[in-house]
């Protein structure tokens, strides 16, 4: 026999209310509006007029790839500098609180703040970082303004930015491992590579499926950081879905951006869907 | 005690007639922040606070280009709207579905004030005007930087190989010939937006067959025209090296202190360099874009902001007062001594004081003459693509070639005239 909860489910309510006006009404709004050319006062039903618009937009396969590049680039450099900083930050070093203070630190400065930052620093002629590397005699690219560099400047000031909480959640999951199985392999003679590969990675996969899932969503809907930096330019190349609905709702067309944030939801949903079952199905098995 | 009664008697009493007599209102006005278009609001509103002092003034700033362009849109759809707000007119005007958004202020008297060049550009598709003038007509042209020319020997050009022959000239004594400033992507339109002057000289209908979907960017070669040059001026490498970095106020500070010579801009650019370098004001001169023939030279003209009243407004009848009162000779006197004389005023009978900077001065004749300007095309059409100055910053920057440019500009424009509901397309 089930156990009654000593508490009444209007205790629930609140929480329901929020959340139905607050989410779930604007979702399902938003798969409405997004079949309508809407201007904020009248929506006109023109089916899926929008969504054939998006997908023809020119610069909407770009924007997609630029999303998958931004995402993988960011979750996979995450992942592994994330992993090899947590195992540095408690192999036992000299300050290693104040160390985990710096690399933490990023993450509690506004990603725009630090947008504007980089942005300054990145600058061509004047910026502090070409202006170190003409000391050296390194002529420096245009970090923002060079069209195949520029999302991979934004990539990396994300790395910069995050790499932190990756590294929060790797030094939790390393101390979840027992010490004896260190101990056990010590004992077997295994070098500090193989107790690497052979005991750490394995062991620490909870928290590599966690960082690579808050990463990955995390970067396919990216779009403070990119927006502070280059606003998706030079031209275009830079962009990325997020910007490029944002564009859409800024130019009024309210319909259109609207059905962009659709296949966005659909598209997050169909790569990290899949994901995590597959995540959770390996965890079952191992 | 009685006496305590009378008098507190007598007081409520007065209080009641004076409240009957002046509503006490306090408008709110939502503006740019734009620093001439502050310093023109804060001193008509303290003009009108002057006359009227039971009416009072909330002024609230906003940014301007694209994310000011949501912010109204945004407030005026949600009901959110000042009284009182400044915004362009023309196209953009148009895109704010003026109809149902905006109060009729035809049957303002200051309306007889304004010149009927102004009235059409606020004028919504129903025929009601729904705006007055707020701030100087502007031209769209290059600023030169006047100590170069001297220096060089070089004169302002009247066609675009007298321009480039100029620009050649300047890369080879050694310096910046044209700045262009694409952190502030709006900046890149310059040469295509300010080449509408040579447009319609050689096409005449084009902004009407544009309109009705019969006319096209890339299959006009005079509409064209304007990608290729942007283009070609990047080719001739002849552009500051971080022009992809630079901003608008750089722009400024580089025509005229003389760290580049050209900077294609609008004229409303004065008030930046009056502010930031008023020692260099001289050093900036103007001159029209030139297109290839000399004899049929002019000037592209984009017509000031207007100041307009949300149909929702609830204090609706005190704001229409004091737009009425923005569209008399004396309030334009209050704006140009504000912020100066960067352009003629659209109110009948206001005149410019006689010592305006010499870009101004530059610009004036073509003012004066019949047939030396032209409006620039957002102000003959509804449709402006909005996605013109990602292209150009493409083009300025070598990245994409004019034609394909023009192609998806087409496009671009194809979007806007489907959510404008236009016949034809």
């Amino acid at each position: 026999m089930t156990r009654r909860s000593p508490y009444p489910y209007w205790f629930f309510a609140p929480a329901a209310v929020i959340y139905t006006a607050l989410f779930l009404l604007p979702t399902v709004a938003a798969f409405w509006f997004a079949l309508t050319r809407w201007d904020l006062y009248t929506a006109t039903f023109i089916g899926l007029d929008n969504f054939r618009q998006f997908l023809a937009e020119p610069f909407l396969i770009s924007g997609m790839s630029n999303t998958l590049i931004y995402a993988v680039t960011t979750s996979g450099l995450k992942t592994v500098l994330g992993l090899l900083l947590a195992v540095l930050l408690t192999s036992g070093l000299y300050a290693q609180g104040f160390l985990r203070t710096v690399v933490f630190f990023p993450v509690l400065v506004s990603t725009i703040g630090v947008g504007l930052t980089f942005t300054a620093l990145m600058h061509p002629t004047k910026g502090a970082i070409n202006v170190a590397l003409e000391l050296v005699g390194i002529d420096g690219p245009g970090w923002l303004t060079n069209p195949t560099l520029a999302l991979f400047s934004v990539a990396l000031v994300d790395l910069w930015k995050g790499v932190g909480l990756a590294t929060l959640i790797y030094i939790a999951g390393l101390a979840s491992i027992s010490p004896e199985y260190y101990e056990a392999a010590r004992i077997d003679g295994a070098t500090r590579r193989q107790m690497f590969w052979r005991v750490t990675v394995p062991l620490v996969r909870p928290a590599t499926i966690t960082v690579i899932t808050l990463s990955l969503i995390g970067g396919l809907r990216s779009f403070d950081l990119i927006w502070a930096m280059t606003k998706g330019g030079p031209g275009f190349s830079s962009d990325v879905l997020a910007s490029t609905i944002y564009k859409q709702y800024q130019a009024g067309f309210y319909g259109l951006s609207t059905a962009g944030n659709v296949i966005l939801f659909l598209m997050i949903a169909l790569i990290i869907l899949p994901l995590t079952l597959w995540f959770n199905r390996r965890e079952v098995d191992a | 005690m009685n006496r305590l009664i009378h008098s507190t008697a007598l007081a409520g009493a007065m209080a009641l007639v004076a409240g009957l007599a002046q509503a006490e209102v306090t408008l709110s006005v939502l503006i740019d922040n734009n620093p001439e278009t502050v310093a023109m609001m804060e001193a008509l509103t303290a003009a009108y606070t002057a006359a009227n002092p039971d009416v009072t003034f909330e002024i609230e700033q906003r940014t301007g280009g694209a994310e000011g362009d949501n912010i109204v849109k945004t407030r005026l759809a949600t009901g959110e709207m000042a009284d009182v707000f400044n915004y362009n007119s023309g196209s953009l005007f148009q895109a704010l579905n003026p109809q149902q958004t905006l109060a009729d202020m035809s049957s303002l008297g200051g309306q007889g004030n304004v010149l009927d060049s102004f009235k059409q550009v606020v004028t919504s598709p129903d025929g009601a005007v729904r705006g007055v003038p707020f701030g100087p007509a502007m031209g769209g042209g290059i600023f030169y930087n006047i100590p170069i020319y001297q220096e060089l020997g070089l004169t302002p050009p009247k066609t675009w190989a007298e321009f480039m022959a100029n620009n050649e000239k300047i890369k080879a004594a050694g310096k910046v010939a044209v700045i262009q400033t694409y952190t502030d992507t709006w900046t890149s339109q310059l040469f295509i937006l300010a080449d509408y002057f040579n447009v319609q000289a050689e096409v005449p209908n084009f902004a009407a067959d544009y309109t009705a979907n019969k006319a096209k960017y890339a299959s006009t070669p005079a509409a064209m025209r304007g990608f290729e040059r942007l283009e070609e001026v990047f080719k001739a490498g002849v552009l500051n090296e971080d022009f992809g970095a630079a901003t608008f106020d750089d722009g400024m500070r580089m025509v005229s202190t003389g760290e580049g010579a050209h900077y294609p801009m609008l004229t409303f650019g004065i008030g930046n360099v009056k502010q930031n370098y008023p020692d260099n004001l001289n050093d900036m001169g103007f001159f029209a874009q030139p297109g290839n023939d000399a004899a049929k030279n002019g000037l592209t003209v984009w017509m000031p902001a207007a100041i307009y009243v949300p149909e929702a407004s609830a204090n609706k009848e005190e704001a229409l007062k004091f737009v009425d009162f923005v569209a008399t000779v004396e309030s334009c006197q209050t704006m140009i001594s504000a912020a100066g004389a960067s352009g003629p005023y659209l109110i009948k009978g206001c005149e410019l004081p006689a010592d305006v900077p010499q870009a101004v001065k530059d610009m004036l004749p073509y003012f004066q003459t019949e047939g030396m300007t032209a409006p620039a095309l957002e102000f003959l059409s509804p449709i402006k693509g909005p996605a013109l100055e990602q292209l150009t910053v493409e083009v300025g920057s070598g990245i994409r070639p004019a034609a394909d440019a023009a192609a998806l500009y087409d496009q671009d424009v194809e979007k806007q005239a489907k959510q404008l509901g236009l016949p034809n397309w």
